[in-house]
Formats: C-alpha cells, structure tokens, sequence
C-alpha cells in the first residue's frame, strides 16, 4: 500500500497530508494521556506498536501471483481505539519511508491516511459490529471474531483507500477515475484478501496469547470481557460475600437493628 | 456461587469456553497452521508460474500501472536514502521485523512473569475478598 516516493501529484500529496495531520496530532495526543492515565499501559501499547512493525515488513505471497504485506493496526485500533494507531503507524511508515525506500516522505500523509487512519478506524468498526452480534457466543469466540473483523477490514480497507488515491491521482484515459480504481484495486484489493485473512488469523492468535498472560490487562482496557460473575454482578457477587462475612464483624453486629435498616 | 466460580478461575483449572474461559492451545495452533498454509498455498499451486516476474511486490506493480495510465508523470522527488543492494533492503527488512518480535516477545514475557508472580503470593491468602480483584476494581 506504499505509494511510493514521488509519485502522487504535488498538490495532492499535500491535500493527503493535510488530511491526515489532525488524526496523527489527535493520536500522539491520545497515546500520551493513554500512557500518563494508565503507565502500565505502555507494555501493550509497545506490542501493538511492534506487531505493525513486524507485520508490515513481511512480504507474504498472494493467489494473484504478487506479494504484498499486512499492516498489522488492527490490533491497536481494538485494544487502544484507532486514534492511537495513527500515531504508531505514522512511526512504522515513517521509519520504511527513511531507510527502505518504502513509500516517501512527498507521499506520507496519504499513507498514513490509507493505513494510519482509515485502516483503523475500518477496523475497529467492524470489531464493534461482530461484538455486537457475537455477544451471545462464548467469550473466547466472540472476541476472536471480533478481531478477526478488525483485522481483515483493517488490511483490507487500507489497500481499498491506496487504490482510490492513486485512481483520483493517475484516473485511466477510458475509464476515468472509476476505470483506473478499477485497475488500482485488481493490484491492491485482490491480492490482500488472502493476506487479509492471514493477518485476521495472526491478530487472533496474539489476542489470545494476550488474553491467556495478560488477562488482567485486556480486562481493564475492556477488550476482553469479563464473565457477569467477575464483571458487572461482581459487585453483587461481593455483596453476597459480604452478607455471608458480616455477623463475623463486629462493627456490624453490635449496631441496632434499626441503623442497619435505615 | 460467584465466589466458586471466581476460586475455580484463579486455581488455573482447565476451563473450557462456555463461561468465557481461556483459549485452548490447540485453537490457537490451528490458527497459525492455517495462516501458514494460507501464506504457503500460492507457492504449492504455482501461483505466479504464468507470469514473468513471480510474486512481484504490489507497490511495484503499481508504480508500472501509473507509467502505463499516465506515461508523461515524472516522480517528482526522490527518496533520501536508497539501500545500495537488495541485499542491503531485505537486511533492514529483517531488522524491522526483529525489533518489532523482540518486543512482542519482551511483552509476552513480561505478562507472564507477572502473573505468575501474581497467582504465586496472593491466591493463598485472600481467596474470599480477592475474587473481586482490587487494582481491577480500583
């Protein structure tokens, strides 16, 4: 999904940029409030961070007969919300944009915008949906549904939205814009389905790893849910506990009856 | 009886998904054979045998698509740095994805240490009020 160094239009590329700059100001101020309200949070923040920097840098090949990679924002947009991954993904994209040539600076923002922004945002649409819908299934299985939607839509919307900026840039002498999405998108969409449904299976796989070591994690970020014994009726479950344990305090036994009434 | 329940969970017991347990391993490992052999199906059944450069990157493809639609367009900036060699650019490659495992790993490690410690010291002692977790409830 790297438009490469150069190649949109000048005034374009400055368009693409100035639309992806509010997201990526708004997602490093997200980060920094999600760091300071909660500093343990750092430890996921960086894994997420990392898993797009990992899965962007493999090439995976395609039924098509081409290669392309994942993006690997997924998983950020579902355990942090996406604003947060507009700022680590500008960090990965920035990082191929100076040393591998990957993408360019001219052609950041609509990177960005494609894979930083609508990637996330996609995704994280279609985890609410599926969590919506799954809520009556097995926890484990509704939330590996769920991320398994962000992150196929995710990888999928991206390339989407690649293809759109570069048809709107180079539209097709016959077919006009229309004509040259259509072409954009043979290279593009088709190609990452497959590898959409490869990275839908990784992210799963890392959530659920996740939510084996850091259960108390995903718990408190609200991502994994947790039974009605431990989430909303524990505190009637705590209650029930407490009837059981009161005649053992003495506080409550010794005030009169009609105190504790009241 | 969510206190059962809750001290059943915290006991490591085997739980199985009705109740939102933990993921069973052998989900998970079906999960990873079937990303990899979805990764690997181009290659078996020769996927890209019919073209002349096999498995070229998309973006590449792109950039030829743009010289077909738009044969006057000249890029008009270049990159700062180029690896000399696609040696060079697969090394940098493998070191993206180096750092980025090496901090999953360091992650996965860290929450494991953790808990572990954790279930280690306090599930012998506050079994009745611990159930509700206090830095969860905090």
């Amino acid at each position: 999904m790297h438009i490469a160094e150069g190649f949109l239009p000048p005034a374009q590329a400055a368009a693409w940029t100035a639309a992806a700059a509010p997201f990526v100001i708004h997602g490093v101020y997200s980060l920094t409030r999600a760091v300071r309200a909660d500093p343990e949070a750092k430890l996921l923040l960086g894994a997420s961070g990392a898993f797009c920097f990992v899965l962007s840098a493999l090439k995976i090949p395609s039924v098509t007969g081409s290669s392309s990679h994942p993006t690997g924002v997924g998983l950020g947009a579902v355990l942090f919300r996406p604003p947060v991954m507009a700022a680590l993904g500008t960090v990965t994209l920035l990082f191929q944009a100076l040393l591998l040539a990957h993408g360019g600076l001219t052609t950041l923002g609509a990177n960005v915008f494609s894979m930083a922004v609508v990637g996330p945002w996609a995704g994280y649409a279609a985890y609410r949906l599926v969590r919506a819908l799954a809520s009556r299934l097995p926890e484990q299985t509704s939330l590996g549904a769920g991320v398994f939607a962000a992150a196929f839509t995710a990888s999928l919307s991206t390339y989407t939205i690649t293809s759109l900026q570069l048809a709107l840039a180079f539209p097709d002498a016959a077919g006009g814009v229309a004509g040259a999405f259509v072409k954009f998108a043979t290279i593009f969409s088709i190609t990452q389905i497959p590898l959409s449904v490869v990275e839908g299976l990784v992210t799963v796989v890392i959530v659920r790893l996740l939510s084996t070591v850091g259960r108390d994690q995903l718990l408190r970020l609200g991502v994994l849910r947790g039974r009605t014994a431990d989430g909303d009726g524990g505190t009637g479950g705590a209650d029930a506990s407490d009837t059981a344990g009161r005649p053992q305090e003495p506080t409550i036994d010794r005030t009169p009856d009609g105190e504790a009434t009241a | 009886m969510s206190t059962t329940t809750g001290d059943k969970a915290s006991g490591a017991a085997p739980q199985t998904g009705a109740d939102g347990g933990r993921p069973r391993a052998w989900a998970t490992w079906a999960l990873l054979a079937a990303a990899a052999a979805i990764a690997a199906l181009p290659l078996l059944i020769g996927a890209g045998a019919h073209l002349e450069e096999p498995f070229s990157g998309a973006d590449a493809q792109a950039e030829e698509t743009v010289e077909e639609i738009a044969p006057s367009y000249e890029p008009w900036f270049s990159p700062l740095y180029e690896a000399p060699s696609a040696e060079i650019e697969s090394g940098l490659f493998a070191l993206q994805a180096a750092v980025g495992a090496g901090i999953i790993g360091y992650t996965l490690g860290v929450l494991r240490t953790r808990r572990k410690l954790r279930s280690g010291a306090p599930a012998a002692s506050p079994a009745p009020d611990g159930n509700g977790p206090a830095p969860g409830t905090s």
